[in-house]
């Protein structure tokens, strides 16, 4: 167990807390660059997706984790993100003005629609979002002189200041360094006024308004970041599968990339990550494991949803924390060995909350 | 002109008066108390203040300037900061978060500097630790500086509220029953820190208090209030020995 014996208030506010951490994740950059070097090019398809999902996973933990704000119609963000991106790159624009505009249009989408719908709460903004979604997925059904309607709409690969994204290696670069700028800005916010902001009023809403947090603004600011950013992973899925049609981007989409946070831990962009992986990583495994059982059940029909349902319920019944509460809890185990208590994690009954003020 | 003014409040929920026709002055640097039985209003009266209900009747002024009307957080910004009688917390985060989410109405950086941690933001951080960390030598809360507030005892909760109030830098701090729940002890300790606030700090205090060992050793005026309306206005030992009060508190003599 290390600690921290701070002389300076710089270190209070340091990225890093020590030199073991600035190690580690070293050492993690260096994997991530070398991995395509190491794996075969299918599963760097598949790393791919995992950092897409972690910037829908970053958008996701902001709203969800961090301002404690449901959405079930993020999947409307991404559409828009990913159209943007399908209609200006046929335009002939490049890459780094239509990502950017795909970017910027989600997050005016998400600001408009986050003004009156987060004045709703719980499960009320849970179904108005959900509305959202629905709609955005008719209107681009609908709308086919402009999105091809249900035939969907063909990208081609990106051209990156001249250089033609045409491997899966390249792509996952190009991924891998969006997700390093996406992630650093938003540690960056959550260490400033703002992401503080976002927590206070996630914990209390009360008291962050009798501290001075305009409530709805910080609220419409979240909505918006996180569409902006679920509207850059559209924009890349979209060069991804090459091939987007409104079914892909449906409720399910949408609670899936709600469930992603959940598994992966609230209120850690570690989280965030872990979920991403979690969710592109399972069917996969599923995949592969059917070879190994016995027939009966490898042949079944539904095997994958169900096993996903099944874990799914265990995390939230076991380990409510996530991915990531189960990380920590084994990384204190190993730092405190032999110490480690049964029940150092658990959750002590919270004293009364005062009735709230509606 | 009075620093603080209350003028005639009155709020009604439906056919319920919760407040009728409460008018009282606060005076720059006094310990105003708020006292009376359950359900008299005081709390109402402290939510009125904090504008997060409209009165149906009646205005507050604050410096000579109606506040009445603002929106809720702008109450912050005039200098207005309050504690509640449950703990309103931020559980979730180290004591030194709770503390500079109390520093929210000195922010200078805009969202964009904050994304990229501009050496600007960097800077206002330090400085909004320097002022935290003030208020935590104040407070003696040095030992629970980075613990999480989920996992704080309840005493020291209560002074964790005390010390996020005072991080925004209040001119006139607003205490809902700041004692209960607490033992002798830190009752003790929550009446110095009362004095030193109003002696050290200059600030003024309107308070809610059912303890009347305290109320009658910090306050410098009492009002007594039952059932929404105004019974006395005093000194702590003329509001005590008021007929109608005590027989407020413990019914009329037979």
């Amino acid at each position: 167990m290390r600690f921290y014996f701070k002389t300076d208030y710089a270190q209070d506010v340091r990225l890093f807390q020590d030199g073991v951490q600035v190690f580690w994740y070293v050492a993690l950059a260096a994997a991530l660059l070398a991995l395509p070097v190491l794996l075969p090019e299918y599963l760097i398809g598949q790393m791919v997706f995992i950092l897409i999902y972690c910037i829908i996973g970053a958008g996701m933990m902001l709203l969800i984790g961090y301002t404690g704000q449901i959405s079930l119609g993020h999947a409307a963000f991404l559409a828009v993100g990913a159209y943007t991106e399908a209609l200006l790159q046929a335009r002939g624009v490049p890459f780094a003005v239509s990502l950017s505009a795909a970017a910027l249009l989600s997050g005016v989408a998400g600001f408009i629609i986050g003004m009156p719908a987060l004045r709703l709460k719980g499960i009320y903004l849970a179904i108005a979002t959900m509305a959202f979604g629905f709609i955005v997925e008719e209107v681009i059904t609908r709308w086919e002189h402009v999105t091809g309607g249900n035939s969907g709409k063909q990208l081609k690969q990106i051209d990156f200041f001249g250089i033609a994204i045409d491997n899966d290696a390249r792509f996952y670069y190009l991924c891998l360094g969006l997700v390093a700028v996406i992630f650093l800005g938003m540690i960056n916010l959550m260490r400033s006024p703002t992401g503080r902001a976002f927590v206070a009023i996630r914990d209390s809403e009360i008291s962050a308004q009798s501290m001075g947090i305009h409530l709805a603004r910080y609220k419409t600011i979240s909505f918006a970041i996180s569409a902006a950013l679920t509207g850059v992973a559209g924009a890349l899925y979209a060069h991804k599968v090459q091939f987007i049609s409104p079914e892909q981007f449906n409720l399910l989409v949408s609670i899936e990339m709600a469930t992603l946070v959940f598994i992966g831990g609230l209120g850690s962009f570690h989280g965030a990550v872990f979920g991403a992986a979690f969710i592109i990583a399972l069917p996969q495994v599923i995949v592969f494991m059917k070879d190994y059982l016995p027939t009966a059940i490898a042949q079944q029909t539904g095997l994958q949803p169900t096993i996903f349902g099944l874990i799914l319920i265990a995390f939230l019944i076991f380990e409510p924390l996530g991915i990531y509460g189960r990380w920590v809890k084994i990384r204190t185990y190993f730092s405190l060995f032999p110490f480690y208590r049964g029940g150092m994690f658990r959750r002590q009954k919270a004293y009364m909350k005062s009735d709230r003020l509606k | 002109m009075s620093f603080f003014t209350a003028e005639n409040l009155s709020i009604q929920f439906g056919g319920v008066k919760a407040v009728t026709n409460v008018s009282f002055e606060v005076e720059r640097g006094e310990v105003f108390t708020i006292i009376g039985p359950n359900g008299a209003g005081k709390t109402t009266i402290f939510n009125l203040i904090s504008l997060i209900y409209p009165p149906t009747s009646g205005r507050i002024l604050f410096e000579g300037q109606e506040i009445t009307g603002l929106a809720p957080h702008r109450v912050a910004n005039l200098g207005i900061a309050r504690t509640f009688q449950n703990i309103e917390l931020f559980e979730h985060a180290t004591v030194l978060q709770n503390l500079l989410i109390g520093r929210h109405t000195h922010r200078t950086t805009a969202l964009w500097q904050e994304l990229l941690f501009l050496p600007p933001v960097r800077r206002a951080e330090i400085a909004h630790r320097e002022a935290a960390e003030k208020v935590i030598d104040f407070l003696d809360l040095q030992h629970y500086r980075d613990s999480f507030v989920a996992g704080l005892p309840y005493g020291v909760r209560k002074v964790v509220e005390l010390a996020r109030a005072l991080t925004t830098g209040p001119k006139l701090q607003l205490l809902d029953e700041p004692s209960s729940g607490l033992n002798p002890e830190e009752s003790d300790d929550m009446a110095f820190w009362i004095e030193d606030l109003k002696k050290d700090l200059g600030i003024t205090v309107l308070m809610v208090e059912h303890d009347m060992s305290l109320v009658s050793r910090v306050s410098d005026r009492v009002l007594a209030l039952n059932q929404g309306e105004m019974l006395a206005l005093g000194t702590s030992r003329e509001v005590q020995s008021d007929p109608r009060v005590i027989e407020a508190y413990l019914g009329k003599q037979e």
